[in-house]
């Protein structure tokens, strides 16, 4: 880019993105002030990423670039550009078990299920990527460590010990699966 | 979900960057993690016109460190604070102080020299940046300078920085032998920035007095603020629990708070006694050759 002093400078309102989405590429026009969180619920109708706050406090938002969670909401779209960009609905074939395509259940997925632990379910997907990046990182986290995790992950309804148990079962059987 | 609309420019050099910050002045901002900035932009408290996002730029977001001092780039994400291990080496108290910054999302995106930039007086890199009597690099148009942390922060997110400067790194003192930290704070709710924080840096002789003693504290002013009563009373002390108990004390005399809709003046000075003097504890059982046995890196309650 040049930007030889005093020369005319072109501001695009519009930015070509392409990255990768749950494993497919995807192509959107975005606006340099559209959130990531714009681009996938409105440009790309990935509606599975949540708005909750707008402010990075409650975590429904939560999306994977480059497989670390980010606010999607305090994010600029312009920022996945080239990038890898998983959601709740690509978090089994993220996982790379043989055979999942997006929309299949992720162990943890399945605990959330088994535990019963989403009630209106408007935080589940930040709270599923959340934990499945600490296992990512942490395979065998202690209970104290998974709450710790979640911390930054807000739900109105659960009271989060069905939550935390979801998760902590998950770890469990993995554990068990280890020992096999 | 939607930001105001602005122009934003992605250069890829400090001093593409430079010049595009002086040719729009007040009109432009420092793009970095956006952790900040766009929350700001969000609720319409700041509008600027033009943001010059810093994200692409090579070399600000490296980590050095040699035998004395730690090097790390305005870009260095908080996440990579917490968890690369030569700066955990050489710096643990920073190291130590990032898992405390708002949640996991914030620490992958937000950055050291945006958190200094913001300048917030609750933030802990900017406490750990005033305990250790650190360095801010900057750049501008007529060059680098470096600046001493207490130059640094001049008020309530107000900095030294001139209009077309950025921040290029923080320097820090690379932890010398015998030397201890702590770090403790008062949160009212997980990922909440602190309510009172405190960082203490004590170096010791071979006698086990105390050679070196800084006392940060942050939350109860316009900045983290360095308790220098408290610091005297510290030197040459054997760091038993009554030379503790004097020093703590001295801190909740030596602050000023102010109420907000967070805690009452008296409620910050009490609990700014209670960190400082939790976060002395630690830094002693470290110093005194516990090495990193002094219980989990940093105490918030
Ligand atoms: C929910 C939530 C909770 C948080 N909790 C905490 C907490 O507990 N503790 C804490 O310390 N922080 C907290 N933060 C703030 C976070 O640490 C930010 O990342 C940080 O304060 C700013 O860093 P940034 O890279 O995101 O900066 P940005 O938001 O990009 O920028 C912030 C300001 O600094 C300027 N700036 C950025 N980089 C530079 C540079 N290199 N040179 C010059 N100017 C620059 C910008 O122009 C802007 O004015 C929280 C944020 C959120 C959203
Ligand atoms: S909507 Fe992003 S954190 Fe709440
Ligand atoms: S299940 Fe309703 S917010 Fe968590």
């Amino acid at each position: 880019m040049s930007a030889a002093a005093g020369a005319p400078r072109e501001w695009p309102d519009r930015v070509a993105l392409r990255f990768a989405l749950n494993g497919r590429a995807v192509d959107a026009w975005a606006a340099p002030h559209d959130t990531l969180l714009a681009v996938l619920r409105d440009t790309l109708g990935a509606t599975e990423v949540k708005y909750g706050c707008g402010e990075g406090v409650c975590g429904t938002c939560t999306v994977l670039l480059d497989g670390a969670p980010i606010n999607a909401c305090l994010t600029l779209g312009v920022h996945a550009q080239g990038r890898t960009i998983t959601t709740v609905r690509g978090l089994a074939a993220a996982a790379g078990a043989p055979g999942t395509a997006a929309g299949d259940m992720h162990p943890l997925q399945r605990a959330f299920v088994a535990h019963e632990a989403a009630q209106c379910g408007f935080c589940t997907p930040g709270m599923l990527l959340t934990a499945y990046a600490l296992l990512a990182d942490h395979p065998h986290p202690t209970r104290a460590e998974i709450r710790t995790a979640l911390g930054g992950n807000l739900c109105r309804c659960t009271g989060y010990t069905r939550i935390v148990d979801a998760v902590e079962a998950c770890v469990r059987a993995r554990q068990g699966g280890d020992r096999a | 979900m939607y930001l105001p609309p602005f122009r934003y420019v992605a250069p890829r050099t400090l001093d593409e960057a430079i010049a595009l910050l002086r040719e729009h002045g007040d009109d432009a901002k420092v793009l970095a993690g956006g952790q900040s900035l766009l929350p700001l932009m969000m609720l319409g408290l700041a509008r600027p016109g033009v943001l010059v996002d810093v994200n692409g730029i090579p070399g600000l977001d490296r980590i050095e460190a040699d035998g004395d001092a730690v090097r790390v780039g305005a870009l260095v994400r908080h996440r990579a604070v917490e968890t690369d291990p030569r700066l955990r080496a050489a710096c643990p108290v920073l190291a130590d102080a990032a898992p405390l910054i708002g949640n996991i999302r914030v620490r992958h995106r937000g950055t050291v020299g945006g958190s200094l930039a913001h300048a917030d007086p609750a933030a802990e890199v900017p406490l750990v940046a005033t305990a250790l009597g650190a360095t801010v690099e900057v750049r501008g148009a007529g060059g680098a300078r470096d600046i001493p942390v207490h130059e640094f922060f001049r008020g309530y997110l107000e900095t030294a920085l001139g209009p077309a400067e950025v921040v290029t790194a923080l320097r820090l003192p690379a932890r010398g032998p015998r030397m201890g930290y702590g770090l403790a704070e008062l949160v009212r709710r997980s990922g909440d920035f602190a309510t009172v924080s405190a960082c203490a840096v004590l170096g010791l002789d071979g006698g086990g007095r105390c050679t070196h003693a800084a006392v940060a504290i942050g939350g109860v002013g316009p900045s983290a603020l360095r308790m220098r009563g408290a610091e005297r009373l510290l030197i040459g002390q054997l760091p038993g629990d009554r030379t503790l108990d004097d020093a703590a004390d001295a801190v909740r005399a030596e602050v000023a708070p102010e109420s907000d809709v967070h805690a009452s003046a008296d409620y910050r000075r009490a609990m700014a006694r209670v960190m400082a003097r939790r976060a002395l504890g630690a830094a002693v059982a470290r110093a005194g050759g516990e090495s990193r046995a002094a219980g989990p890196g940093a105490v918030r309650s």
